[in-house]
Formats: structure tokens, sequence, C-alpha cells
């Protein structure tokens, strides 16, 4: 019975320190243009040495033609692409999705569970890069310490393709 | 028959005076280095001109292109078409992996004089021993070889088509080859009949010459492992080239061997 007791209280304990939370918000601006396009945007871990820790969320169109009409224009997410979205085979659970329009969203990634994994102690960026067809391209970058001691809110700025990038870390 | 001199005359212009800083260029530019998506093409532009990349002088010959897919194998162009001062094919890329596109060549070119005439030849081995005339005084012949290439990545980069054939002038990505970006030094190493080629110059220099004052050529020097270093100092396409000479011809009527390697390189913002 006391040693019941004494599992359930380690297991409280343990459960919030197993299930810290990464919290992205990502801003998606207006453009006032007479031709808009929702962005192609990509979320991204990348570790000190730029590999990527994590891919968490890709959003372009999901619309079947026989160019593979999402998928076609990938590539134009530059760095996402190079930095490891080209050997994503696509669609990923959980991290493919249809594109967005201008607003502002907010992800919420659990420690441990996909798509974000466990990361091991260090320095990482949170990435967010949009590219728009006949607009322009944005990468937005968040550095933080993983993981943290205390509650953390970090957050950049984009200037033309993205709005504010904010990162909540609860520990 | 003018016309096809004055082809051979430009070619070998471009081709046989890799020295001569200014030699027209001859190059590749695709529409796209890196592709995705279920039925990728990319359509290609091959030229001899003087700016980058403005087809002003010469279409390329379009019979030295060799185009090698992701498992090593030669896939063929599609659409191609020569102009006037252009040449235009397209490919579609059905695997994943990295394309290698090239106009290679290998041949002969001959200067000699007859009846006090200049006149010079250009062709290959077998056919040099009927192709001056007896009465040539002054013969000269130089052998060349030359390769100009540009690469094409349809998803993740594979190495397979990048093998060097271990003959002439040739390159081999270190860091990657349509991975490049603004900034961040790229590697590569030059090789001669796949051996490392130690102590030659590399040039490069980036596209639009037509809208700026200078050439704005960068330079680099291989070190004993045939190795050399770019830093792209902005985005655009560049042409990046290296010529040497030596002895080695194996013609025996040919004591010069000039040999040149041009690749046309993408670089991205970061």
């Amino acid at each position: 019975m006391r040693r019941l007791l004494c599992c359930t209280l380690a297991l409280l304990l343990a459960a919030p320190l197993a299930a810290a939370e990464l919290d992205v918000t990502v801003q998606i601006p207006e453009q006032k243009v007479a031709e808009y396009h929702r962005p192609y945007a990509a979320i991204w871990i990348e570790r000190a040495d730029r590999s990527v820790a994590a891919h968490l969320a890709a959003w372009y169109a999901q619309k079947d033609s026989k160019e593979g009409a999402g998928t076609k224009w990938l590539p134009d997410l530059r760095q996402w692409w190079r930095r490891g979205g080209r050997g994503l085979s696509l669609p990923v659970d959980g991290v493919s999705g249809a594109t967005r329009p201008a607003g502002q969203y907010q992800l919420k990634f659990v420690d441990g569970q996909a798509p974000l994994g466990t990361l091991a102690p260090g320095d990482y960026t949170l990435v967010v890069e949009a590219a728009r067809e006949v607009g322009g391209r944005e990468v937005v970058r968040v550095p933080f310490t993983w993981p943290a001691a205390t509650t953390q809110h970090l957050s950049a700025r984009g200037s033309s393709e993205l709005g504010t990038v904010s990162l909540d870390i609860n520990p | 028959m003018h016309k096809l001199a004055l082809k051979w005359i430009a070619l070998a212009a471009a081709i046989a005076t890799p020295l001569a800083a200014q030699a027209h260029k001859m190059w590749m530019v695709p529409s796209a280095t890196n592709v995705a998506g279920t039925d990728p093409w990319v359509t290609v532009d091959a030229a001899i001109s003087n700016d980058l990349f403005f087809p002003d002088h010469h279409a390329a010959p379009l019979e030295q292109l060799v185009i090698t897919a992701p498992d090593g194998q030669t896939a063929k162009p599609q659409n191609a078409a020569t102009g006037k001062y252009r040449s235009v094919f397209d490919v579609a890329l059905n695997q994943q992996g990295t394309y290698k596109l090239a106009l290679v060549n290998q041949g002969l070119f001959a200067r000699y004089e007859l009846n006090g005439q200049k006149k010079r030849w250009r062709g290959n081995a077998d056919e040099l021993a009927t192709a001056i005339p007896a009465g040539a005084k002054d013969v000269q012949v130089t052998a060349s070889s030359s390769r100009v290439e540009t690469f094409v990545t349809n998803g993740k980069p594979n190495a397979t088509a990048l093998k060097p054939s271990g003959q002439g002038l040739e390159l081999v990505p270190v860091s990657g080859v349509t991975d490049l970006v603004e900034g961040e030094p790229a590697t590569f190493q030059l090789l001669l009949d796949g051996k490392p080629a130690a102590g030659l110059k590399v040039s490069a220099i980036a596209g639009a010459t037509r809208y700026r004052n200078a050439q704005d050529e960068m330079t680099a020097q291989t070190g004993a492992d045939g190795k050399f270093t770019l830093t792209w100092p902005h985005p655009g396409m560049y042409w990046v080239n290296a010529a040497t000479q030596d002895d080695k011809s194996g013609v025996k009527q040919a004591s010069k061997r000039r040999l040149s390697y041009t690749a046309t390189l993408e670089v991205l913002p970061e």
C-alpha cells in the first residue's frame, strides 16, 4: 500500500517534467496585393549545426494534380527544402497541412510526442519560413535552450511574409 | 559550308583557347536546379556568348550533350532545338536525385598553311590522317578536351551521376553542387584524368554581366589535393571555369592537349 502510494506520488511528480511543451504562435500578415496566394510555410527546429532536430509543420497546397500541385513548389521554401524537407516522404502525418489564410496560428508540441519527439539538451533554433507565389519569402528564427528551467517567452518578428513568431516553453 | 566552318572556328575559339581570358564562354543554364513534384521538367539553354548568360554569339552543339541520370544511366534530352544563338532542350526528371548535364568534347584542332593560305581543321583522331593535304606546311595539331556542365536535383541529391570518368578535366563536388547558398563556402575538387589537379586557377563570374560595368571575376587556386573553395558574394547563376594544358594528347601528331572545365552553378539566397 505504502509502496503503491510512493509510486503514485513519483508518477505525479514526474508527469509535469515529461510533458514539457513548446507553444508556437505564427502570424501570417495580410498582404495588400492584387494577386494573393496563401503562403507555403514550414516550421522546424534546428540544432546548433543547423541540422533539423524536428519538422513541426509544412503547409502547402494539398490539392492533387498531375504536376503534384502542392509538392512541385516546395523547393521555394528554400531553407527548409535544403535543410531536410527534400528528404521527407510527403505527406508526413501531423506535419503536412493545408496552407493558411492571413491570421494568427497557435501550435502546441509536446516533448516525447510526434512531431517534436525528444530533444537532447542543447541550443536550438525555432525556424519559420514562408514563401508566397508571386510574392516574397521570409525566414524568422527564434533561438532557445532546451530544456528550460523556467517558463520562457521568446519571440521574433518578420517584416514581409511573416508577422510575430513567438515561442513559449512550459517546462 | 561557310556557316559550318564559322561555327567550328567559334567553337574552337571557345574550347581550344582556354588560357585566353577574352574567349567566348560556353554554358548551359537550366530553368531550375532544385525541383520536386510528381512530373518535374527543366528546360535548358546552351550557348556560346560573351555576356553571361545572354546568347549573343553561337548556339552550343547539342551533339556533344550527355545527360547522366541519378542512377548513372544516360537520359535523353527532349524537344531539342538549335537556333542561331542558342540551343534549347528539356529534361524530364523521372528519377529522384542529381542529374548531370554535360557538353563533352574530345577532339583535335589543326592549323596549317597551304599554298600561302592559312587553314584550320577540326575533327577526331581517325580523320586526322586524311584531313591534312600532302602539301600543307607549318602543321600544328592540338588536342582539346572540354566539359561544360550543369546540375539539376529532383528531391534529395545523390552523387552517382557525379562520378568522374577519369578523362580530361572534371569537377567533383565536396559540399554539394545544387546546394549552394550565398555567403557559405563551397568546396570542390578538380581532377585531371582522374587525379587531383593541383595549382590550377579557377575563376567564377556571376551572370547578368550585361547589367554591371565589371566582370567581377572571383578566383581560387586548387591545392595539392585539387580542392578549391569559393564563397559566393550574392545569389545567382555562376559560370565557373578552369583550364590547363599538358602533353598527354594521346595522338602522336599532337604535342599539346588543351583542357577546360566549365560549370554553371546556382547560388540561392540564405
